[in-house]
């Protein structure tokens, strides 16, 4: 893949181990960078992507393991060291311009050549005409772009890059990949860690980790690989495809399953074609997922104990979730503009838009936390403006990040949620014996909340959201971090509830994950630019931007380009 | 990490110094600690709080028509540290003084001059709003003295029978106690900028990440620390020097000593206060956190154990040991003497000596705690 012979690695770690107390964050791992090349380090949150990175700067020292970071131990060469820590290490009162003067004069740039490399820097990130601006009043991709010219204002050997797709639109997200594939070819030796494992395939070489442990280290091809001839394309005449996912996940011929558009995508679990009645199979190229699906041991089963238990609700015809002309301005600043959309119960609804597009705004606005500007919504029928109260209790609420009580056990985090959305006595114990056992929280009822892992935090999360069975649930971003399996499992509840008449409003920034949804609303810059279902959506932008058969990202950008919003220009400060 | 502190490039600390003077100047909370917050402390210092009784009110109650009865009531008049209401009558204005509208009532009783002629004079009455001792004590005194006075001009009691004690305040003849209160605002205004200031952001650097990204560029950590000390040391003398002229120009109190030595000894002063804010950022890591430990070690003591407000010599004696470290104890006194008395600078020494002391103490400390790890 990469055109320049690989030389020496610029780093080169082995049996790395660092412990943090009691918690082992890298059990033993093994990575070398190369020079020209993007080594991708992946994983979901708290896998230990950020130690390692940090170990290699030697911002950390190691517990043990064999470290050589260019020809020395680490942070003895920050000549040659180029890093960009996840919040970008900017200083947000100080202009552009004042950010990367800081920068040249600490990694020592001779003077001389300054004006020559801020304009070449400030020309190949696009900020030239932001050079006075504070970095501060930035957007997200800018902010990112502003720090990588920071990383890069004396051309490094080795550029460590700390999940710099986080948080940002996909657009800047091509750009930023775009920017750093062109220095490999001055042969820089780049680290990108990340949690998307799309962006992981296209690195010359990747190393995932999970839960402090190396799973796998090589070519993506290398993993891709070991699933050929093993993922397919389902499809059923008779069956929908949520009960399709479910059964298919059932099927111990199957390893894994997503929805995909009106199919369903299904790693096979062993070498041959599974059979299975009235489906019909269509053979589909591999993604390195499958691969770290494999090696995590497959995805969960189908049927949701969460859902067996729910109240079963009624589709009638009434909307579950109804927004007419939401607007949210705040001073001059529009946070949401005209939104409108309608939600039937029995039916995911997704909001899908990068960071500060306005999906926050409007999910607010819906659960009666920020006032509308203008316009007016309901929820299961209930006005927020005049019976704010009852629409809240008709609704279970998973608010992005972890919202509950860290210092709580996870018991009393149960009892204060059942109590907060109005179940007392027996009703609550009942309801909290109920999650604890569906989402295997026994072991766990005494642990203080904040102490839990991550995929146990958002199980606690999702059971008090739900605890008094509402037929409405908002979830905001459910899933960003968790590892494939978990987030696989999360989405079998929801398709779970789904099919007892609940309404779903979920906001993700997983691509694939959009297709779970039946509709999606793409918010960009405050403004609605598209409405439909997954193959709606994606059919939309074939036309618009001429493409065969686009990926959901694909259509994302293509359908945020076509909106004749002008990306260059960030928007005011929120 | 071998040679963090001996690491020094001119050009890096340049560069850094030059980043923490934007970030002062685009701060608006920097400016106000360092220069709204003295002119606040100073205008609340000089004309809010005062420690002095001056005029105070009270009610004088005439009950007798003798010519000795008039007299004393004009003394009391004439008086300049009272505020004379009068009534004939005791009881309104004992309602206007637990309406808090008087001090003190003082009553000149019936029979007063008739008393004097038979040789044997009644008293008068004096009776005080118990519930501010120290009004009640200053407007028992000022009577007193009034009464002894005039007894002794009407050559009631005869001349040199009433032995007094003459007394002369030096240097504050008298006895203002804004020529304290300003050199005190200033320990105040400096050990805000000099302690939690500097905690506020270095502890913010390492919130926001920033610190991390510098960390893993060439610079030493004793590049670091002097980044942060130059500003706000030259921050600290700027805000000195406008309590300084502000106190002088506005309120009246004198500079008998040298500017030399005034410098000399704020200077001295702001290398603890410093020290100790560079420490507490680099243990706590976190502004909330320094906030608290800058108030509680910093701010507080300086204003209550310093001598500031509440005299030393008459603390319990524990307290008084426990005076001993804080270091803006040897700044009161040498501020207060080089404003009111003059230089003298073997007084100056010594407490400069302390200052310094303690400045090593708590840069030892800093530097140990400041390391280019995130472990």
């Amino acid at each position: 893949m990469a055109a320049i012979p690989a030389g020496d690695p610029v780093a080169r770690a082995t049996g790395v181990v660092k412990r943090f107390g009691a918690l082992t964050a890298l059990d033993g791992v093994d990575i070398e960078i190369l020079p020209g090349r993007i080594t991708g380090l992946v994983g979901p949150d708290a896998a230990g992507k950020t130690t390692l990175i940090r170990i290699l700067a030697g911002l950390m020292s190691a517990n043990e393991g064999e470290l050589r970071v260019l020809g020395g131990a680490p942070g003895e060469d920050l000549e040659d060291l180029g890093y960009m820590p996840q919040r970008f290490g900017l200083y947000e009162d100080l202009s552009v311009i004042q950010n990367l003067n800081l920068y040249a004069d600490l990694r020592g740039l001779p003077t001389p050549d300054k004006r020559a490399t801020f304009d070449r820097l400030l020309a190949f990130t696009d900020l030239a005409s932001f050079e006075d601006r504070p970095a501060g009043k930035l957007s997200g991709g800018m902010k990112q772009k502003l720090g990588l010219a920071c990383a890069l204002v004396k051309t490094p050997r080795l550029l460590l890059l700390d999940e710099p797709g986080v948080g940002v639109d996909p657009i800047s997200r091509r750009e930023l990949w775009a920017m750093v594939k062109e220095l490999t070819g001055e042969g820089i030796g780049v680290l990108w860690s990340t949690a998307y494992l799309d962006e992981a395939e296209k690195c010359d070489a990747v190393c995932l980790l999970n839960d402090g442990k190396l799973l796998y280290s090589g070519d993506p091809a290398g993993l891709t690989e070991r699933m050929e001839g093993r993922v397919y394309l389902a499809r059923s005449d008779q069956v929908d495809r949520r009960p399709l996912l479910r059964s298919l996940l059932d099927n111990d011929a199957v390893l894994d399953a997503t929805i995909q558009g009106s199919t369903i995508r299904l790693l096979s679990a062993g070498g041959e074609r599974p059979q299975i009645d009235g489906v019909s199979l269509t053979p589909v190229p591999p993604k390195l997922e499958d691969g770290f699906i494999e090696i995590l041991g497959g995805g969960p089963k189908g049927t949701s104990a969460l859902a067996e238990a729910y109240t079963t609700f009624e589709r009638s015809g009434q909307p579950a979730i109804e927004a007419v002309g939401l607007t949210k301005r705040y001073g001059d600043f529009t946070a949401a503009n005209q939104i409108s959309f309608t939600a039937r119960p029995g039916q995911i609804f997704g909001l899908l838009g990068p960071n500060g597009a306005g999906k926050s705004t409007t999910f607010k606005m819906l659960c009666g936390l920020a006032t509308p500007t203008e316009g007016q919504c309901a929820v299961a029928g209930h006005d927020l403006k005049h019976s704010g109260a009852a629409a809240r209790q008709s609704l279970g609420y998973m608010a992005q990040k972890f919202s509950l009580y860290g210092d709580l056990s996870v018991r009393q985090n149960l009892d204060f949620f059942a109590g907060a959305y109005g179940l007392a006595g027996g009703a609550a114990r009942a309801a909290i014996d109920k999650v604890v056992d569906i989402f295997e929280l026994g072991e766990k009822v005494k642990v203080n909340a904040g102490q839990l892992p991550l995929g146990y935090k958002q199980r606690l999360a999702l059971a008090c959201a739900v605890m008094h069975e509402p037929p409405v649930l908002f979830l905001d971003e459910p899933t960003s971090g968790v590892d494939p399996v978990m987030r696989r499992e999360f989405w079998v509840h929801i398709n779970g509830l789904v099919a007892r008449g609940v309404c779903v409003l979920v906001t993700t920034h997983f691509m694939e994950e959009a297709e779970y949804c039946d509709d999606i609303l793409l918010i960009y810059r405050s403004e609605q630019i598209a409405t439909g279902s997954p193959d709606d959506l994606k059919r939309q932008a074939a036309e618009a931007a001429g493409l065969d058969d686009p990926t959901m990202e694909d259509a994302f950008i293509a359908l945020i380009e076509a909106s004749h919003i002008d990306t260059r220009n960030p928007r005011k400060a929120a | 990490m071998k040679g963090e502190l001996t690491r020094f490039e001119p050009r890096r600390l340049a560069a850094l110094i030059r980043k923490e003077s934007v970030q002062i100047l685009r701060d608006p909370s920097t400016l106000l600690i360092a220069f709204v917050l003295p002119m606040l402390l100073l205008a609340i210092f000089g004309f809010g709080i005062s420690l002095d009784a001056n005029s105070i009110r009270v009610g004088l109650v005439v009950q007798d028509d003798s010519a000795q009865a008039t007299s004393l009531a004009q003394a009391l008049r004439s008086s300049p540290f009272l505020d004379v209401e009068e009534d004939r009558t005791v009881p309104a204005l004992r309602a206007k003084v637990v309406a808090d509208d008087l001090r003190a009532l003082v009553v000149i009783p019936q029979d007063f001059g008739a008393s004097f002629d038979r040789g044997r004079p009644i008293p008068i009455q004096v009776a005080a709003d118990g519930s501010q001792p120290n009004t009640a004590n200053f407007v028992a005194a000022y009577v007193e003295g009034v009464y002894g006075s005039w007894a002794q001009q009407q050559g009631l009691v005869p001349r040199g029978a009433q032995v007094g004690v003459n007394t002369r305040f030096w240097w504050n003849p008298e006895l203002k106690s804004r020529f304290f209160l300003i050199p005190g605002s200033i320990a105040i205004v400096m050990t805000m900028i000099g302690t939690l200031l500097t905690a506020l952001v270095v502890a913010r650097e390492w919130e926001r990440g920033t610190l991390e990204a510098m960390m893993a560029t060439p610079i030493g950590m004793g590049e670091f620390i002097a980044s942060k000390l130059i500003p706000y040391f030259v921050l600290g003398l700027g805000s000195m020097a406008l309590c300084t002229v502000l106190g002088v120009a506005v309120f009246g109190v004198p500079l008998r000593g040298s500017v030399l030595a005034l410098l000399a000894i704020s200077a001295a002063f702001l290398i603890p206060a410093l020290g100790l804010g560079l420490f507490i950022s680099a243990a706590t890591k976190n502004q909330f956190m320094a906030s608290q430990f800058a108030l509680l070690s910093g701010f507080l003591p300086s204003f209550l154990l310093s001598g500031f407000i509440f005299e030393i010599g008459s603390m319990p004696k524990p307290i008084q040991m426990v005076t001993y470290l804080v270091p803006a104890r040897y700044l009161i006194p040498s501020l207060q003497t080089v404003f009111v008395a003059g230089d003298s600078w073997g007084l100056f020494a010594r407490d400069i000596g302390m200052m310094l002391l303690f400045g090593a103490i708590f840069f030892f400390l800093a530097f140990r705690a400041t390391k280019r790890s995130l472990d």
